[in-house]
């Protein structure tokens, strides 16, 4: 039995093998379908911004200020696009110490404004012109939209805990004193004692606005940064 | 922070206003920028070519030269551009790293050239990206190698004040050193040579007794092999006695792969003196005389190849170990079909898997003795097919090792041939700088000789006075003038023109041998001046011999005002002392008292006179390694003697 089972063993294996000296010389095509489509995969997105008098007219920058701005961003993205990692990497290198990647991600949705997945330059523009040359309200305004993480109108205090976690996250671990768990949580507790006002458990854009305009801190830190550019 | 995201830093902090509404206390103040700077073009002028750039492109990199105001120190008024003068071609990876933040390295770029580029702009190599860094650092790797060989070219030079062991040492490690290490090392490798042939002729049948048949030659004339045995073990013993005290680190000697067959190789000769003829420990003995082959392996002291050998093997360790590996599978696997196949058939060899391995072996590797063969189909079909699959799995790891081996070999090679350059080369460029220090002397005698015979010069003199000398070359000769006062010596002609000169000569010959070389400089310093002071002892062949150089170019010069330069101070500067170091090495007064000449002879115009015999001072230039050795090692290029132990010949190369 073993002779025999051997002998139809070996002679397998030479089939098989001539089989596949066949192939490699293309003389019997094996049946698997190419997928030829992966070579013609976009190379590049591309993206080229409006013109500049348009921009002009939509922000409040000048054309010289959005012509640095212009050369700055399209040097550090040639592509003409940001997408949401390249955001983190970039957004993490000014806090080395923590990790900044989950308020990366909250402040990349706040200049993604179309939600498409990447930040143009026209995003990016108009993101700056609210934050450096807006006016209160339209500073508050995006404020809140950056906390509004479902974009629903309300301010949960799950959304508002995430946003506190991901500040504090971008501190690290060495800090002094040190960060205890519950620290974010009773900063959240003490900003809805004084944002919500109705006390229903949500922040909706009035009762924010509201509040923020009757608070000095926060007014007088809203003009902190009128001059980056 | 990576400055390169400098850029968005605008953007960083507008978000923050989002921190605002959450946070509880007061934000601080803002730093303001106060040059409200608009963003300009400036013009980098980089030996002529003009590059461009924003203000701000450059800014982006604060801790190198041009994103500092270091380059302001480059700026020019009047073309209102920042001038560089440096390499453009180079210049180019760097405005680029400005530009998008990455540096790259050319490949058509010298290592060390770009090296000196980054160094003078302030970027530090280790940002190259990651797209040429690999290929940066293995040729910076390649450049650091070639240095170190060349260093070690160097620390083979004497040093003056070695002591006996590490002479001896230095003797064992290059024999090419001094005659006695190679009278030692081919002594040695003689010695090596009989022992091997010796323990091969031993077992040669030689003649047949009438009561026997062939018997061995090792039994026949026990004696005699004997005898050659004891010689050729105290040989070695010695040898290995005498490198373990000149040593420098015995411990590690000891543990190192050479001494270890050193000391295998005597080790059976001992026992066995030791051991008495019984029975049953003479098997251990006979296994024991198998080692002594292992003589052979101390030929890898004298041979480069055998070395290079051993290293590549080393070195191919994993692909070795692979081809190993790869083989014990297929053997094992052809084995077991083999016998499973071969079982059926009656009167098979294959008896067991194990037994099997042997037709296995024999067959992947083609050798085929044809002691075990299989009967069956299905063993044939399987013989083929492990034969076929045993030529390529040994082919595949084959070209790695001999790549590695190659590569290897190359290398050895390309240092030997940079060895023998180096010393034509470095001959070369010595006859160039004497030529520039003979200058000044000419201009000296020159100036001396219009000072003295001011009228009556010829014509040619007078041209020869008026050879124009440019500033560069005057300034150089007034500083050497001006070194001369100080220090109240004078600089004279030395041998070191002869020496180039036979330099240039011996140079045909690849390995010089010291002491030719030094016969050669004597004996040519020497003819110069046959008529030599017979008072100089040959002890004093050196200051003769320097004097007599001198002694030829000299010029009757009645009243000289050279004259008023000697002093024979004891208070001697560094020139002095370096021919006074030597002279004391010698360790005669009597050649220190040649020196200390009256000063009234002034009217031989004799080097005797004159504390320096030797030095030139060249036109500085960075200490490049000589073969001939170091000498005392001056900081400031001086000139650099260095002497043999054994001859009292001291060699001068002037740098």
């Amino acid at each position: 039995m073993n002779l025999e089972g051997l002998e139809m063993i070996a002679v397998l294996v030479v089939v098989v093998l001539f089989v596949k000296v066949l192939e490699q010389f293309g003389l019997l095509e094996a049946s698997y379908d190419d997928s030829v489509e992966d070579e013609l995969e976009l190379s590049a997105v591309r993206h080229r911004p409006e013109g500049l008098e348009k921009l002009e007219a939509q922000t409040r920058f000048s054309r010289k200020e959005l012509q640095i701005l212009y050369r700055g961003f399209k040097n550090e993205c040639p592509s003409g696009v940001v997408n949401e990692d390249t955001f983190k990497d970039i957004y993490s290198q000014f806090f080395p110490q923590g990790d900044a990647s989950t308020y990366a991600h909250f402040l990349f949705n706040a200049f993604d404004t179309d939600h498409n997945g990447s930040v143009s330059f026209e995003d990016f523009v108009m993101g700056l012109s609210i934050l450096l040359r807006g006016s209160v309200q339209e500073k508050l305004n995006w404020a809140f939209n950056l906390y509004d993480i479902n974009k629903d109108g309300y301010i949960t205090k799950e959304e508002m805990l995430d946003i506190m976690k991901a500040i504090y996250d971008m501190m690290g671990k060495c800090t002094y004193p040190i960060l205890k768990e519950e620290t974010p949580r009773q900063h959240v507790d003490m900003f809805f004692q004084k944002m919500d006002k109705n006390k229903d458990g949500v922040v909706t854009i009035d009762e924010f606005i509201d509040c923020c305009q009757n608070d000095e801190n926060i007014m007088r830190s809203m003009q902190l940064f009128e001059n980056v550019i | 922070m990576a400055a390169g995201v400098a850029a968005w830093l605008p953007l960083a902090r507008a978000a923050a206003i989002g921190w605002m509404p959450v946070a509880n206390c007061p934000m601080p103040i803002a730093p303001r920028d106060h040059s409200k700077r608009q963003d300009e073009l400036i013009i980098l002028n980089v030996s002529g070519r003009r590059f461009q750039t924003w203000r701000t492109t450059l800014d982006r990199y604060p801790d190198t030269l041009l994103g500092s105001s270091e380059k302001e120190f480059f700026y020019n008024e009047e073309t209102k551009e920042y001038f560089f003068d440096r390499d453009p071609d180079a210049f180019r990876s760097v405005l680029n790293f400005y530009r998008t933040g990455k540096l790259h390295y050319p490949r058509y770029e010298c290592i060390s050239a770009y090296d000196e580029e980054l160094a003078f702009f302030g970027i530090i190599p280790e940002i190259i990206g990651d797209c040429c860094y690999e290929e940066y650092k293995d040729r910076k790797r390649e450049n650091a190698e070639r240095l170190m060989d060349d260093q070690e070219e160097n620390k083979d030079s004497k040093l003056p004040n070695m002591n006996f062991r590490e002479t001896m040492w230095r003797a064992f490690e290059n024999p090419h050193t001094s005659t006695m290490a190679l009278v030692f090392y081919y002594v040695t490798g003689f010695f090596i040579a009989v022992s091997v042939i010796t323990n091969v002729v031993e077992t040669v049948p030689c003649g047949s007794t009438p009561n026997q048949k062939d018997v061995p030659c090792g039994e026949r004339y026990t004696v005699a092999f004997f005898c050659m045995d004891t010689a050729c073990v105290m040989i070695f013993t010695v040898e290995y006695l005498l490198r373990l005290f000149a040593a420098p680190s015995r411990y590690r000697f000891m543990r190192s792969v050479m001494s270890i067959i050193d000391v295998v190789a005597i080790l059976p000769y001992y026992i066995g003196l030791v051991m008495t003829n019984n029975e049953d420990v003479s098997g251990a003995f006979v296994t024991l005389r198998v080692f002594r082959v292992f003589r052979i392996f101390k030929f890898s002291r004298h041979s480069q190849g055998l070395r290079i050998l051993g290293y590549t093997l080393k070195s191919c360790a994993s692909e070795l170990g692979f081809l190993l590996f790869s083989l014990t599978m297929a053997i094992i696997i052809f084995a077991t079909v083999m016998f499973y196949a071969e079982k059926g058939s009656s009167s098979s060899k294959f008896t067991s898997i194990p037994a099997s391995f042997w037709y296995t072996i024999v067959t992947m590797t083609t050798l085929g003795y044809g002691d075990m063969v299989p009967k069956t189909i299905a063993g044939k079909i399987f013989g083929s097919i492990c034969s076929l699959s045993g030529v390529l799995v040994i082919a595949l790891p084959v070209p790695v090792i001999v790549s590695n081996f190659s590569r290897i070999y190359h290398q050895n090679q390309r240092a030997d041939k940079r060895r023998a350059q180096k010393k034509a080369r470095l001959a070369r460029i010595r006859i160039a700088k004497t030529c520039s220090s003979n200058a000044y002397l000419q201009r000296k005698r020159n100036g001396l000789l219009s000072e003295l015979l001011d009228l009556t010069t010829s014509e040619e003199e007078q041209q020869h006075l008026n050879k124009s000398t440019s500033l560069l070359e005057s300034q150089h000769h007034h500083l050497l003038h001006c070194l001369e006062k100080t220090t109240s010596l004078s600089l004279s002609l030395s041998l070191s023109l002869s020496l180039s000169l036979s330099l240039a000569v011996s140079q045909a010959h690849e390995f010089i041998d010291e002491q030719m070389f030094e016969q050669n400089c004597v004996e040519s310093a020497l003819q110069s001046y046959p008529s030599r002071s017979p008072s100089l002892s040959s002890q004093e062949g050196f200051t003769g011999t320097c004097c007599s150089c001198r002694s030829r170019k000299s010029i009757p010069l009645p009243n000289s005002s050279m004259s008023t330069t000697h002093t024979h101070t004891q208070g001697l500067q560094e020139l002095s002392a370096l021919h006074i170091q030597c002279a004391e090495q010698q360790g005669h007064s009597s050649s220190r008292s040649s020196l200390n000449m009256q000063p009234n002879e002034v009217g031989r115009f004799n080097c005797r006179e004159r504390q320096i015999t030797t030095a030139i001072i060249s036109i500085p230039s960075p200490p490049a390694p000589i073969p001939e050795g170091d000498g005392h090692g001056p900081p400031n290029p001086g000139p650099s003697i260095s002497t043999t132990a054994s001859s009292n010949i001291v060699k001068v190369s002037a740098l």
